[in-house]
């Protein structure tokens, strides 16, 4: 296929927008990282970030957070994972749903609400004192975010996990089984190797997570971590602080070095199966004895996985929860506080999250149809750069904006760029696009290209084909990517704290984390809560239907 | 065919938020959502050509803010408790001067000027510093009710308090200069370090200490008094007391030089001092204390009035001093403290554990060790240094002054982390 004139033209402004909200940020925070001000190159911040304990303290303490989150969500997740894939099990909707539910809640909402359950006079603690006269610290200081984490990004181990194992062909195991293996040895030896690239692909994908996330320290009182170190150095110290700079550049090193060591990994070892997509190994059964182990950890973990939406449901109905087990009156005054206040914010993320959804599509389309229908050259470049976006922690992109679109003024009398909800947009497009593309690419791979040849045979042009045939057939996967930038965007805080100059252009997530700033606001934030959980959740489940929807011949999952 | 479309599109994107009003006063505060929401309500109800933003931020948060606005485009009022940001502002001259406002309010309110006396700005409200806390919380650990900062020094209370850092609240810096003022700064310094180590948490904004002082994760916490007031009118289980070393100190408003609009933002202060006004501050969940006297007449039995002598307001503030200080102190405040919470909090455990092996004896070592623990790093004299000074105010792009700036911060974080090392090693030795 010759390449069309056009097509070059929207692959040429895709770039141009990439290189314009995503690598020229990104490469302003690096250079002030490594600039003496004079446009000179130093080491001077980095050896200066080096001095202050406070900073090594704080890389040592991301370290072991990220670490050790990682270290629990796979004690969560690989039970979990392997007893939905390998056994004829019930219980295995019940999994499913784990593996959502913690996705839908944002981190830091939900981190307000363990507070209460679980934190120095929270239920659990107040219970444990009456009957044992202990408290156990699960919420003091980096516990507290450990816990909030492990319990919110499990699920990334779980489903990446869960697809790495239905992928394996039944064969090895039995040839396994053959051999003499089973029970622990058989999952060591060969299940667990075998599904280790997806183990590696959620692992890493929950320490850049965790590593990079602002709002849960921030709403947990936690200060001596990077990210948060380099959000009170921005915003208390000011835009020119070189500190904050370095910071972010380690944020960013660490993004990459996790991802790109994650692939490595994978390319490393040949993990292709000689027989692919061939039968599934068949569900083995559980002893009555296993059964009762498999339901009880589930049960546990659901229990835990449901706190903090339990807990935030409370939360937005009681009038005064305070040193006591649960809430002592209801009311819906919150919620009514919230649809009086904050119907701005709502509508703000409404209109944020859809535009910058909106663009991921129409982007993520373009970069599909580029990169797999023609032989524009350079075209997977796109898709690496989309790529390097996922790597992208939202809090380095967000200073990256405030500096590099300080002083940028809109035209017709605007106003300044980062002060207009137009920022909003663009980063959560920039960087949700990866989700979207995903969603995209998978899409156009399942419609045929003898569709394409049979429209334009039948005299379509390019343009026609696209917009009468490949889009529509594309429809479900475009949805779906709509959805999930839509939701992601919605839940999104990092970026939003730095971003927010005032408070009418705040979205929910703002909104929610500035109630969680009064002193009489955690009920109508903890009501603005349910109300994203609820969106979000609504999101998610209509993404996964449409995905079913599109694509009949998968069993869902995966994603 | 595309043109109703696009026309479409550009409607809906001229109803988006971002067209700009007629006049907008663009308020920087680092006040709650409740006082700022019912301002923005009133205000837009008596002017309704006049459209209020509200920008929440942390008042050192705020400070940068404004200074990194271009003149011409920055936000039109400064609204925050601490009056030492005030005036950073107006040293930085990014305030407009506007002199005193309505004259039904007075001159001083005891020896504090309730207005700027340069007329950079005015006093809006007035506060006092004093301690919130949750009487179940107390009532089930079995803790005597507090009066006095001094009390919160007793090792009964060790766990159970919290307070915010100076560098992230501009009100715990004002309760911290307080004290150090009313006590002097050797044994200002003594009773903070021994109230910090006393300290469950160390916030990181002051709200939090109110905040979980409400939902009982602190006993006690040391607040600005509308915290605790007004989690007490809303009907959280939590009482408030005003110590006697407190000074009664004005919230401030300002009008920042080079905003986009000057009279609405002048208009906005005007009716903050107003009567109606004045009057919004009584509501239930703000309960802050009008700069107005009249408007006490219609406050609610019981409301403190700082204009009838019934608070005891020991200290006069001395904001001058705390301006010329202000960065030493936070930053020792940090260094000694909020990073090294951890150290400080062993140590003060060791210490208490050996006064209970000991059972009151007499002990070198352990006198040695509390002295070690509630020393300040810095002495009044080095605080005073103007070269130290001077490096702490320095340019932040000054690549040079930031390096010596971080050499210093981390010559007293080594030596406070050394102290308290050493105090455990006296302590759990002490015979």
């Amino acid at each position: 296929m010759r390449t069309h004139p056009g097509i070059a033209a929207v692959a040429v402004a895709i770039a141009a927008f990439l290189v314009a909200f995503l690598v020229i940020p990104v490469v302003a925070v690096v250079y002030t990282a490594f600039s003496d001000g004079h446009g000179g190159f130093t080491l001077a911040h980095f050896s200066a970030f080096g001095e202050i304990s406070l900073m090594r303290e704080s890389f040592a303490n991301s370290l072991y957070v990220a670490g050790t989150t990682v270290g629990l969500a796979t004690l969560i997740a690989v039970p979990l994972a392997y007893l939905t894939v390998r056994f004829q099990f019930r219980g295995a909707i019940l999994v499913q749903t784990l593996g959502v539910l913690p996705l839908v809640m944002p981190a830091f909402v939900g981190a307000a609400a363990m507070q209460l359950l679980f934190g120095r006079s929270g239920s659990v603690n107040l219970i444990l004192k009456d009957a044992f006269g202990v408290t156990l610290p699960l919420m003091e200081g980096l516990n507290g975010v450990i816990f909030v984490e492990t319990l919110h990004y499990f699920p990334f181990i779980l489903l990446n996990l869960s697809a790495a194992l239905a992928n394996i062909d039944s064969s090895m195991e039995e040839a396994a089984q053959n051999l003499g293996a089973s029970g622990w040895r058989l999952f060591r030896k060969v299940v667990f190797p075998l599904a280790m690239p997806g183990y590696v692909a959620g692992a890493s994908l929950v320490f850049i997570k965790v590593f990079d996330d602002l709002g849960t320290p921030l709403v947990l009182n936690v200060t001596n971590m990077l990210a948060p170190q380099a959000y009170l150095r921005v915003t208390s110290i000011g835009l020119e602080d070189p500190i904050g700079y370095v910071i972010c550049v380690i944020l960013v090193a660490f993004s990459i070095g996790a991802m790109g060591g994650s692939w490595w990994f994978v390319k490393r070892r040949d993990y292709a199966l000689v027989s692919r997509g061939g039968v599934q190994a068949p569900k083995r059964r559980l002893t009555p004895w296993q059964t009762f182990l498999a339901y009880g950890w589930i049960g546990a973990m659901l229990l835990l996985v449901l706190s903090p939406h339990l807990g935030i449901l409370l939360l937005s109905l009681s009038k005064v929860w305070s040193f006591t087990v649960l809430p002592e009156q209801l009311t819906f005054a919150h919620y009514a506080t919230v649809f009086a206040e904050s119907k701005q914010m709502i509508w703000n993320t409404f209109l944020y999250c859809g535009f910058a959804a909106l663009v991921d599509v129409a982007i993520g389309t373009a970069i599909a149809y580029i990169v797999l229908r023609t032989q524009l050259p350079g075209r997977q470049l796109l898709d690496h750069l989309v790529t390097v976006a996922l790597a992208m922690p939202g809090l380095v992109l967000g200073i990256g904006y405030l500096r590099t679109f300080k002083g940028v003024e809109l035209p017709f009398g605007g106003g300044a760029l980062t002060a207009s909800w137009l920022i909003f947009v663009l980063a959560y497009a920039v960087r949700r696009l990866p989700y979207a593309l995903r969603s995209c690419m998978a899409a156009l791979t399942q419609v045929h290209p003898a569709l394409e040849e049979a429209a334009e045979n039948l005299g379509a042009g390019r343009w026609r084909t696209i917009r009468r045939v490949v889009v529509p057939l594309m429809m479900g996967g475009i949805l779906a990517g709509f959805v999930t930038s839509f939701i992601t965007a919605a839940a999104e805080i990092s970026e939003t704290i730095l971003l927010t100059s005032r408070e009418s252009m705040a979205p929910m997530s703002y909104g929610i984390y500035l109630y969680f700033q009064s002193v009489l606001g955690r009920g109508p934030g903890a009501a603005l809560g349910v109300i994203a959980v609820s969106l979000v959740a609504l999101g998610t489940y209509v993404s996964h239907r449409l995905v079913a929807a599109s694509s009949p011949h998968q069993s869902g999952g995966g994603k | 065919m595309k043109s109703p479309r696009i026309r479409a599109l550009a409607l809906a994107l001229a109803c988006l938020p971002f067209a700009a009003a007629a006049d907008t006063v663009t308020v920087v505060t680092s006040f709650p959502k409740e006082i700022t929401t019912a301002y923005k309500k009133a205000y837009e109800a008596r002017y309704p050509q006049d459209k209020v933003e509200i920008l929440n931020k942390n008042t050192a948060a705020g400070i940068a803010y404004v200074r990194e606005q271009a003149a011409g485009s920055r936000p039109e009022v400064f609204w925050a408790s601490a009056p030492d940001a005030f005036e950073v502002l107006s040293s930085s001259k990014l305030l407009a001067k506007i002199g005193p406002g309505n004259p039904a309010i007075p001159a001083k309110v005891g020896n504090y000027p309730v207005n700027d006396p340069e007329g950079y700005y005015r006093g809006q409200a007035l506060a006092g510093y004093g301690l919130m806390w949750n009487t179940r919380y107390l009532k089930a650990n079995n803790l005597p009710e507090p009066k006095e900062w001094a009390d919160l020094v007793k090792p009964v209370y060790f766990g159970h308090l919290a307070i915010s850092s100076p560098s992230r609240s501009g009100t715990t810096h004002l309760t911290v200069e307080t004290i150090l003022q009313g006590e002097g700064w050797t044994k200002g310094w003594e009773q903070m370090l021994a109230i910090c180590a006393n300290s469950a948490a160390i916030t990181e904004r002051s709200f939090g200490v109110p905040d979980g002082v409400n939902n009982g994760q602190f006993g006690i916490g040391l607040v600005i008094d509308f915290f605790g007031l007004a989690a007490k009118n809303s009907g959280m289980p939590v009482e408030f007391v005003y110590p006697s070393v407190t000074a009664i100190v004005p919230a401030n408003i300002a009008l920042i030089d080079g905003a986009k609009s000057k009279d609405a933002g002048m208009r906005f202060i005007e009716y903050t001092l107003s009567e109606e006004g004045q009057t919004l501050l009584l509501q239930k969940d703000i309960s802050r204390l009008p700069v107005l006297p009249s408007v006490y007449a219609k406050a609610p039995a019981g409301y403190p009035n700082p204009f009838g002598g019934k608070i005891q307001a020991k200290v006069n503030f001395d904001s001058n001093l705390s301006e010329s200080r202000y960065y030493v102190v936070v930053s020792l405040f940090d260094q000694q403290v909020t990073f090294r919470h951890k150290e400080l909090v062993a140590a003060m455990k060791a210490i208490n554990d050996a006064e209970k092996r000991l059972g009151g004896r007499k002990s070198a070592q352990l006198d040695e060790a509390r002295k070690l623990v509630l020393t300040p790093v810095v002495d009044e004299k080095q605080a005073a240094d103007k070269q130290l000074l001077a490096l702490f105010k320095a340019k932040k792009t000054d690549a040079e002054a930031s390096k010596a700036k971080a050499k210093v911060e981390e010559e007293w974080a080594a030596k406070a982390k050394a102290n308290y090392a050493k105090a455990v090693e006296l302590a759990s030795g002490a015979k």
